[in-house]
């Protein structure tokens, strides 16, 4: 199936279907403003748009993701600026600061709380190694015990970095394949976000 | 002045006190057979009434040290100011001390901190229990002989993954 033509442009959008198997060729009209995609597509991009944070800010990590929610850094404008404190309004987890390990059962209980589908972005050195605290009592990176889809580095990351994480993560959502349950599959998931890739540092 | 005569008075009540005096602090140093009846003596009779902090300090690979653990109470007169340095050693294999909840209800939590985080035991405590750490721990972790990164206590977690959840 293709989409032939331009929104705007001269030929109206149409649809053809493929001959090659010996189908009949058809063309479909489309009325104006109205486009053909895929159930998926329009899925992921509802849900990237309207993501809804669940702010688990343990250290000085949390002060930057209050920085990155107010109206500054202004969070709304990629439509994740309502932060939930209960888990069973939230979609993403933004784990900010170091996790302890008397603090991690908390966490994973959190994390199982939250309804699916659910992200988990690990801001900041800590959350996602440790950082320099590699003490008997903290965790060494929540990914060792919780599934993590974008770490962002720094300590304390900027807002800015924090935004591009959920931009990259905007992206993964989009990439998706959630009305077949194959979301989880590896190739479109193992795919290097886009800040990674624009480095030049993978496929 | 004044801390010495409180000295003298508290070294002729208790002969085995050792006083000494730095930079205008005064510390004490009592037998941990009377350390309760000396830090009684100075809330009951020399007014120092606040318990401002109790802390340990492991002198285990401290040179020229010769006990192991050392009790720090440190007391304040509310009304003058004044404080006062008591301190106390204890060694393994059991290092205990009386606990001094009976005099000062503030007490409780600093000693279940000590006992958490040191593993000196405090006789009489109503509800020695761990403070800090979470329950299963079994280490004191303060301790100079307990690896800084610990015995593999924060890797004995469940690992969720995305298919459970
Ligand atoms: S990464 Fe830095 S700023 Fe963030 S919690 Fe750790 S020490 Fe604090």
């Amino acid at each position: 199936m293709a989409v032939r033509g331009s929104w705007h442009g001269r030929p109206r959008p149409c649809e053809s279907l493929d001959t090659a198997e010996g189908g009949c060729a058809t063309i479909v009209e489309l009325p104006e403003g109205v486009a053909v995609t895929k159930l998926d597509e329009l899925v992921g991009w509802c849900r990237k748009n309207s993501l809804w944070p669940m702010p688990f800010a343990t250290a000085c990590c949390g002060i930057e993701l209050m920085a990155t929610g107010a109206s500054r850094h202004d969070l709304a404008r990629f439509g994740a600026e309502v932060f939930r404190f209960s888990p069973r309004q939230c979609d993403l987890m933004i784990v900010a600061g170091r996790v302890v390990m008397k603090m991690l059962p908390v966490l994973q209980r959190i994390w199982q709380q939250m309804p699916e589908p659910k992200w988990c972005i690990s801001m900041g050195a800590c959350a996602s190694t440790g950082g320099v605290f590699d003490t008997y009592s903290v965790v060494q990176g929540i990914d060792r015990f919780l599934p993590v889809d974008v770490y962002t580095p720094g300590c304390p990351p900027r807002p800015e970095q924090l935004i591009q994480s959920i931009i990259d993560l905007q992206e993964k959502i989009q990439r998706e394949d959630t009305i077949f349950c194959r979301e989880f599959d590896a190739p479109s998931r193992q795919q290097l976000p886009r800040a990674l890739r624009e480095k030049g540092r993978g496929a | 002045m004044m801390d010495s005569r409180i000295i003298q008075q508290l070294q002729t009540a208790f002969p085995d006190l050792t006083a000494s005096e730095f930079r205008g602090q005064t510390r004490v140093v009592a037998p941990v057979e009377s350390v309760h009846e000396v830090l009684e003596a100075l809330k009951e009779k020399f007014a120092f009434d606040l318990l401002v902090d109790i802390t340990c300090v492991d002198y285990l690979y401290y040179p020229d040290a010769e006990d192991r653990f050392g009790l720090v109470y440190l007391l304040a007169n509310a009304e003058t100011g004044r404080r006062i340095t008591v301190r106390c050693f204890v060694n393994d294999t059991d290092p205990t001390v009386p606990s001094v909840v009976g005099l000062w209800t503030g007490a409780n939590w600093l000693e279940r901190e000590v006992w958490d985080m040191f593993g000196v035991c405090f006789d009489g405590h109503p509800d020695l229990r761990r403070i800090l750490l979470p329950e299963e721990f079994t280490a004191h972790p303060l301790r100079k002989d307990y690896p800084l990164q610990g015995r593999g206590e924060r890797h004995n977690f469940p690992v969720i993954t995305r298919a459970e959840g």
